[in-house]
């Protein structure tokens, strides 16, 4: 077959030229491949990492500044019979807070309470949350049906509560729960709403288990009459009593700019009103830029390891492309004297590099791309594969193959021709 | 650029040198040749080894370039070429036919011909169609789908006589072209150039055998750089 472009008539000359070792040529190729694929699969778990990271934080709210109780370092001596630990955020900061600071839209408190729910004989332990209306607009979760907690709820202390979608599907498998009441400790309360859950819906514990995780919101004046801000943990021989008032302070700030002032200036009233660090402040804000950072960096490692792939293909192309021009010495001093000018062997070996490295790249693509799909399905690690990655790495290996092809070719095409026709 | 120069002339040695240097020392190859070569003739170029004749060769095909002196190839003054146009002049004037054939493995009969062709700047028309005429012509016609190893070496030789014709070179050069040939194969290559002799074409043929020799009309006997002696043969 007779090819009368020029360039394809190269192209197809360097496949078939290619075709004379086909091991050596598959192996070369496999270099690149490697290299091709482990760029785009590292950049895709990198990516998912991260992702996943940063969904995290921003679930919880970007613009918020959380306050968390913890739970001091517990002195030595336990021998006392009952002990009680008061410690954590109270109402008092939450007051301060709500009018010190202009810039806060709302001051959502969070009480947990650590009560099985039941209904019937379904049970389960999710975070039993007491809280405020404003909880859900602080969040953003998303309503699924029913309606939210409202201020007339806090006030009547109506023993409201709202579940989230996956304890209502585990208590309520096959109905809606809105009207109908469950048990949370001793305690009876109106389900009038369900909320989604954070993440994607999963799969669904229907069956006994109590490991559902979710939540459920019920008023905090309810919950503080129902439950108390006590709780009492019976060890043998003694007593833990322990007095939270606050497991939680959200700060909703008005503008995000304005996150980094209010976070540091929580920060100093409550170190100015706690004599114990039995307090955190938390700034999704903050984390999300470090997780952006962290994630830059971890780009960069990933990119540089398979970078480094990448450079061992090229390094394995330019190895072989020598050992072909010194093997094809003689068809090269051939050519030239059968008319061929140095840029027209040039072509030849680059079109050569290029067709082997663009194959590899071509198949690193797709290999590259099977990667994070079994990786994602096997390891359940979430990968994205963004599409400047494959389009990133295929440009690159032909890249390599052209610079690695360069020195080469260039060797082949200053030969002299007496000594070319010469070599045997 | 080449240009067409309507000569008698096909080619012309100017006292031409070649000097290698051989670490310290200087070797001279060829040593002041001068010599036309016209239009139409058939030569032999002869002699011992280590007469120059290779190095000769290697001049009139334009893969190498004289230290001094001068060397003309239709018209064009070889020593004001750059490197691009003497390849060019290689491709479109000169045919070479080589001891070992010197096909491209990988390429069938029919590309091995056109290789020449491949690298002018434009792919003329008739390319495709002259090289099955000439593929027909060296009795090849109807293995133009083969590749050269599965062709015997008689066979090989004439692929490569097909592809040093399909410029129409001014000159043909063959170096020792019958040198692996066993002689009856050896016989009929002589008489492909015989009938390209009676076409017109001019044919230098490099051979230390005499009886090879006296085929062509005239002969060019080296020795030692230097021309020994010019004879006409009669046959």
């Amino acid at each position: 077959m007779i090819i009368r472009s020029p360039f394809l008539r190269t192209v197809r000359l360097g496949i078939s030229s290619l075709l004379l070792h086909k091991l050596r040529a598959f192996l070369t190729t496999l270099g690149v491949l490697f290299g091709v694929a482990s760029v785009i699969a590292m950049l895709a778990v990198g990516e998912g990492a991260s992702e996943s990271a940063q969904d995290q934080i921003r679930q919880l709210g970007s613009q918020n500044v959380i306050l968390r109780s913890v739970k001091p370092p517990e002195d030595q001596q336990s021998n006392q019979e009952v002990r009680v630990l008061s410690y954590g955020l109270t109402d008092g900061d939450r007051r301060r807070i709500e009018n010190t600071y202009p810039g806060v839209r709302s001051v959502i408190p969070v009480m947990q309470v650590p009560e099985e729910v039941r209904r019937g004989t379904r049970v389960c332990r999710p975070r039993v949350l007491c809280t405020r209306s404003g909880y859900r607009d602080a969040t953003g979760r998303v309503l699924y049906e029913g309606r939210f907690l409202t201020e007339l709820d806090e006030s009547l202390e109506e023993p409201a509560c709202v579940l989230s979608y996956e304890v209502a599907r585990h208590l309520f498998p096959f109905a809606s729960p809105v009207g109908e009441s469950i048990r949370i400790g001793a305690e009876y309360l109106t389900v009038v709403g369900v909320v989604l859950p954070r993440g994607p819906i999963g799969a669904v514990a229907i069956d006994s288990t109590t490991e559902v995780g979710g939540d459920i919101f019920l008023p905090l004046a309810a919950g503080r009459r129902m439950f108390g801000t006590t709780q009492v943990k019976m060890r043998s021989g003694s007593r833990d009593i322990t007095e939270v008032e606050l497991h939680e302070i959200i700060v909703d700030v008005r503008n995000a700019a304005d996150v980094p002032m209010v976070a540091d200036a929580c920060r100093a009233m409550l170190a100015r009103d706690h004599s114990e660090k039995d307090w955190e402040v938390i700034v999704p804000l903050e984390l999300l830029l470090r997780a952006e950072e962290t994630k830059r960096i971890f780009n960069i490692v990933l990119g540089s390891i398979a970078g480094i792939s990448l450079l061992v293909g090229g390094i394995g192309i330019m190895n072989v492309m020598l050992a072909t021009v010194t093997e094809r010495t003689r068809e090269i001093g051939i050519r030239r004297a059968l008319g061929a000018k140095r840029k027209d062997i040039v072509i030849q070996f680059l079109v050569e590099t290029t067709v082997l490295s663009g194959c590899g790249g071509v198949a690193g693509v797709v290999v590259g791309l099977i990667i994070p799909a079994i990786v994602e399905a096997t390891a359940d690690m979430p990968t994205i594969v963004t599409p400047q990655a494959p389009a990133l790495a295929f440009g690159i290996s032909v890249g390599i193959g052209v610079i690695f092809g360069l020195y080469p070719a260039w060797r082949a095409a200053n030969m002299d021709p007496v000594e070319a026709l010469r070599h045997e | 650029m080449t240009h067409e120069v309507q000569t008698e002339i096909a080619a012309e040695l100017l006292d031409v040198r070649r000097v290698y240097h051989m670490g310290s020392s200087q070797v001279a190859a060829l040593d002041g040749i001068s010599h036309r070569f016209m239009r139409g003739e058939y030569w032999s170029i002869m002699g011992s080894s280590g007469s120059g004749k290779s190095t000769l060769l290697n001049i009139l095909g334009c893969i190498d370039r004289p230290t001094k002196g001068e060397y003309m190839v239709g018209g064009n003054p070889i020593s004001s070429l750059d490197d691009n146009q003497l390849s060019e002049l290689r491709g479109a004037r000169l045919g070479f036919v080589f001891q070992s054939y010197n096909l491209i493995p990988q390429l069938d009969v029919l590309e091995n011909i056109l290789v020449p062709v491949m690298y002018r700047d434009e792919w003329p028309t008739w390319a495709l169609d002259r090289a099955k005429e000439l593929a027909e012509r060296v009795g090849l016609g109807g293995r133009t789908g083969h590749r050269p190893p599965e062709l015997s070496g008689g066979q090989q030789q004439r692929v490569a006589i097909a592809r040093a014709l399909i410029n129409d070179p001014d000159l043909i050069l063959a170096d020792e072209a019958t040198g692996n040939l066993d002689s009856k194969t050896a016989e009929e290559i002589l008489e492909v150039f015989d009938e390209l002799h009676a076409e017109g074409k001019t044919i230098l043929l490099v051979t230390h055998e005499n009886a090879v020799g006296q085929r062509a009309g005239r002969t060019l006997k080296l020795k030692d750089g230097r021309i020994e002696d010019v004879v006409e043969n009669h046959s």
